[in-house]
């Protein structure tokens, strides 16, 4: 390393908190996936998630998924913000949850559960 | 030549927005790429990492901004019951039925991912800052995360100005 990196201020950080921000992507979009899906299973489901007239089940299956991304990101950042909590294995589960949301979020795989 | 109403936000939505985040994600990238040791010197990091901050804030606003637009304003002119409404016209007809069925079907749930993922990399730039210099390992999941929000966002913004041209928001 030459001189002028070691000019460069580098505060201390723990990477917990990233690692709790990438995890609770993942959750967020997993939620997505399972809102969407439960959505099309069950008449029920969708009408509770009908939270908007206009907009119809989508908002309610939106807001739920932000909600739940949002409180997971507060419970993991408070369980690993001194943690040493490596990226690579949260970007992992992270990318599996996320796979699992876009398959949930894909028509051709909720539609398979349509009720009725 | 003038726009009506639900032309004018469906131009908000799409191209505008999308023109703000297309660049944004260009500038970002580009700088979170280049966020090396051998690239950074001394002088130029605070400036770079201002840009940096400027193009993923933006980018992640622009996310944002698209799918609540998209959601609350267009998507009900969309798929309104009327027989006018563009749902109701791809569905009337089975050769453009599948635009409503697997395009906005999809599109209309994968574009939300696209500001989570946009926020958590914004995160990770304003929290671990000129730790990203040294820290390859963090650089390269943050470009990860942040080249997925793109392909997502892409995904629904190529069906939407597909959906559009076969049955636009009038």
């Amino acid at each position: 390393m030459n001189q002028t990196h070691a000019e460069i201020h580098y505060p201390e950080r723990p990477e917990g908190p990233i690692s709790a921000a990438i995890l609770a992507a993942g959750v967020g979009a997993l939620a997505l996936g399972l809102v969407t899906t439960l959505a099309e299973a069950s008449t029920m489901v969708k009408d509770w998630l009908r939270w908007s007239d206009v907009v119809g089940p989508l908002s309610g299956k939106v807001i739920v998924s932000v909600l739940v991304w949002l409180v997971a990101w507060i419970l993991l950042h408070l369980a690993l913000r001194r943690s040493a909590y490596e990226t690579r294995r949260a970007l992992i589960i992270a990318l599996i949850l996320i796979g699992l949301g876009v398959l949930g979020t894909f028509p051709t795989f909720f539609l398979a559960f349509a009720d009725g | 030549m003038s726009f009506s109403e639900r032309e004018s936000w469906t131009l908000i939505h799409g191209m505008g927005l999308g023109a703000l985040f297309l660049l944004a994600f260009a500038g970002g990238l580009a700088e979170l790429w280049a966020l090396k040791p051998d690239l950074v010197t001394t002088k130029g990091v605070a400036g770079r990492m201002r840009r940096l901050k400027i193009g993923i804030t933006a980018m992640a606003v622009a996310a944002w901004l698209t799918v609540i637009t998209g959601t609350w304003v267009v998507y009900p002119w969309y798929r309104a019951e009327d027989a006018d409404s563009a749902r109701s016209r791809l569905l009337a007809d089975p050769d453009t039925a599948d635009w409503h069925t697997f395009g906005m079907e999809w599109k209309e749930h994968i574009a939300w991912l696209s500001p989570i993922l946009a926020t958590t990399v914004a995160f990770i730039v304003f929290y671990y800052g000129t730790n990203l210099i040294r820290h390859d390992r963090v650089r390269r999941t943050a470009i990860a995360l942040f080249v997925l929000a793109f392909v997502f966002a892409a995904v629904a913004g190529l069906l939407g100005a597909l959906i559009t041209k076969a049955a636009p928001v009038e």
